[in-house]
């Protein structure tokens, strides 16, 4: 007999704004008029809309538009009905992805993030207790993004920091640490969510055709991402760091410590830095969110991925309301056992967020 | 002796002197004039490591330059019967197309004189540049009149992802001589090893080359080269394979959302897969422990993937036992000579 579970912790929950308009209260008149004659230019390509279609407007539900109006994920009250009732969620870590991060200006990214962040803090979390936010960085300006750490430390609103996978250099490099120490400073996780805009194509191979390989695509990058960090020794300089990967697969996960620690043992004078083997660091500073699930056709195969890696490391998330949403009551599809499933879809989440 | 064929090891061009009996007077002048000596790309520096794996290492020069020196620390230890030869100069990341003929044309050459011509057990993939499709079939048909090219030879790092139309001229001629593409680790650097741009180590560069695989894969597949093509066979080399399950979960788990953006590919990946693709067995990023290498055997889901390797002589593996613990003696039979002999079919000619 399956326990079903109450207050589910849902680590992917993505708000949306109405339109950037929402964001104006805590927006100077000249990053306003800003925006409206320029826009927030990233390293992308259309005005409006993605360069890879997504498989349905604004790559949400269909089922997910609030019954006032308004993109899916923009009412709280929708979401409170919808998911967090309807779902048995007790807690829900929000990630924006509203146009921000990644801007090129790095000032009006810095000024778009802050007032995403007053934003999360008093239109959702002051309202709606089971929900905490993420704070939103300018990642490209670390130093800016450290402030921006530093102004909400403390503010138990905040549980994460949030940068997106997509970096303009690999996220471990030496510019970006200012992040991390923040980070570490206000002894918050960074979680580090698929998506963004590096201004590299996004393979290693150049423009893929398809949204299809976007997507796949992720889980691919988030591993360079992986490299990157644990190999520049983040990890070695911050060793109470937490880094969540969120959105960008897991199962990949054991292949790529064996890859790692293999060409670490070779290769090992390069990189002195490193006082454990990459997989040391890896199962001590790093957690993944469960969706989207890769599975098999035979789902027990993933009862060893899940032990391979830890059922400590795993966190359930739901990425409502976009159209990928995993199910809480259909995601783990195998035998597991009561406890296990209790780490994966409360305990991980409470210890990593310290809530 | 039972049959072993090591379908991956990698003689090295000493400089570009040695390539200038096989160009025109042209380029060999033009070359001595431009001071191009070396074409050794950052993928595989000598001095790194991993580039020669120390007992191999020679007191100077490169490694693997003679067919002798190939036969005594390769083939004989080993003990394979046939090996298939993977040429990684850099002559793919040449930029102006008549240059990469030139280089790539030697280079084939080369390898036909020194090597193919002094050792009936070697074999060699015809290497081409994707800077101009056009040239690179005509290479492709140029060599493989000679039956012992077994193989099209392209690096896993592209300009555009290698499932892209563009690319199709390449594997109508792969169909029609019979013969595999060949994808090995590198890259011709048109983009930075990373999809966020270059890494610091070069580490960092290696392990990526798992990745460039993993999109490959994903781009063959969404693009419908093995629905166009089902009789080709993709060979992944030095690509490591214990990713592929992970992969092939994930692709179907888009396929299964997506699949009206791509309403060709009729087959799962994981059936793809089977029927069309295969990979070298070295390098093995796997568990050290026996039994959850057997579990991983399973999620890989098939004994016909993996073809023998030794990929001498970098240095993936130590001593002489090229296997990891967790395989059986029926499934080490498949992988050193059923399924390189299922995958080649010219590996089963008699030598010329």
């Amino acid at each position: 007999m399956i326990e079903k579970l109450t207050g589910i912790a849902d680590c992917d929950i993505h708000p949306a704004v109405r339109s950037m308009a929402d964001l104006e209260p805590w927006l100077s008149t000249r990053w306003i008029e800003h925006f409206k004659t320029y826009g927030a230019l990233r390293n992308t390509h259309y005005v409006t809309g993605a360069p890879y279609h997504k498989s349905q407007p604004n790559a949400s539900r269909r089922d997910a538009y609030p019954p006032e109006g308004g993109p899916q994920g923009s009412s709280l009250e929708f979401m409170r009905t919808q998911h967090l009732d309807g779902n048995g969620i007790g807690f829900g870590v929000l990630n924006p992805l509203v146009a921000s991060q990644g801007v090129r200006n790095l000032e009006h990214s810095a000024a778009l993030c802050r007032a995403i962040n007053h934003w999360q803090a008093e239109m959702w979390v002051a309202k709606e207790p089971r929900l905490k936010a993420s704070i939103v960085v300018p990642y490209e300006d670390p130093e800016a993004s450290a402030e921006e750490i530093s102004h909400w430390a403390g503010n138990r609103a905040f549980v994460q920091v949030l940068l997106l996978s997509r970096t303009s250099f690999p996220p471990g490099n030496k510019r970006y640490w200012p992040i991390y120490g923040a980070a570490a400073e206000a002894g918050l996780p960074v979680g580090i969510h698929a998506f963004g805009n590096s201004g590299w194509p996004a393979t290693s191979s150049g423009w893929p055709s398809f949204y299809m390989e976007e997507m796949v695509g992720h889980a691919q990058t988030s591993q360079s991402g992986l490299v990157s960090l644990v190999v520049e020794g983040v990890f070695e300089r911050w060793p109470s760091l937490k880094v969540v990967l969120v959105e960008s697969g897991f199962t990949w996960a054991p292949s790529l410590m064996w890859r790692l620690d293999r060409n670490w043992k070779i290769l090992r004078s390069e990189v002195p830095q490193l006082t454990l083997s990459p997989s040391e660091y890896i199962r001590r500073n790093v957690w993944w969110t469960s969706q989207p699930l890769d599975e098999p056709e035979n789902k027990r195969l993933l009862a060893d991925i899940f032990a391979w890696l830890g059922w400590d490391r795993i966190m359930f998330s739901s990425d409502y309301p976009h159209w990928d949403f995993d199910d809480p009551t259909r995601v783990i599809a195998f035998p597991a056992s009561d406890e296990d499933r209790r780490k994966f879809f409360i305990g991980n989440a409470h210890g990593v967020y310290g809530v | 002796m039972p049959i072993q064929i090591d379908c991956d090891i990698h003689p090295a061009v000493p400089n570009c002197a040695a390539l200038f009996p096989y160009m025109s007077e042209h380029w060999r002048e033009m070359s001595v004039l431009r001071g191009i000596e070396d074409l050794q790309s950052i993928n595989y520096p000598d001095s790194v490591p991993l580039t020669v794996r120390s007992d191999w290492r020679p007191k100077s020069g490169r490694p693997a330059t003679s067919a002798e020196t190939i036969a005594h620390e390769c083939l004989e230890p080993f003990g394979s019967s046939l090996a298939i030869c993977n040429c990684l100069f850099g002559v793919q990341t040449l930029f102006s197309e008549d240059l990469a003929y030139t280089y790539v044309t030697a280079v084939n050459d080369w390898m036909r004189t020194e090597f193919l011509d002094r050792d009936p057990r070697l074999r060699a993939s015809i290497v081409i540049s994707l800077e101009n499709i056009e040239m690179a079939v005509d290479e492709i048909n140029r060599c493989a009149a000679d039956r012992r090219f077994v193989q099209i030879l392209v690096l896993a790092g592209t300009a555009r992802p290698l499932g892209r139309r563009n690319f199709w001229p390449i594997y109508e001629a792969a169909v029609k001589h019979g013969l595999p593409l060949g994808i090995h680790a590198g890259s011709e650097l048109r983009n930075p090893p990373t999809a966020l741009g270059w890494p610091s180590y070069y580490l960092e560069d290696y392990v990526a080359d798992a990745q460039a695989f993993q999109y490959q894969l994903t781009s063959l597949f969404t693009e419908g080269v093995f629905n166009k093509f089902p009789t080709l066979k993709v060979v992944m080399l030095e690509s490591g394979w214990t990713w592929l399950p992970a992969l092939l979960w994930r692709i179907t788990k888009y396929w299964g959302g997506l699949r009206m953006e791509i309403p060709w590919a009729d087959r799962s990946p994981a059936e793809v897969v089977r029927d069309q693709v295969r990979f070298s067995l070295q390098p093995v990023d796997g568990p050290a422990d026996a039994d959850q290498m057997k579990r991983l055997l399973e999620h890989i889901g098939s004994d016909q993937l993996l073809l023998f390797s030794t990929d001498y002589p970098h240095a993936q593996f130590e001593g002489s036992e090229v296997f990891p613990a967790g395989f059986d003696e029926s499934l080490k039979g498949i992988i050193r000579a059923d399924a390189p002999l299922a995958t080649y079919p010219r590996l089963a000619e008699g030598t010329p």
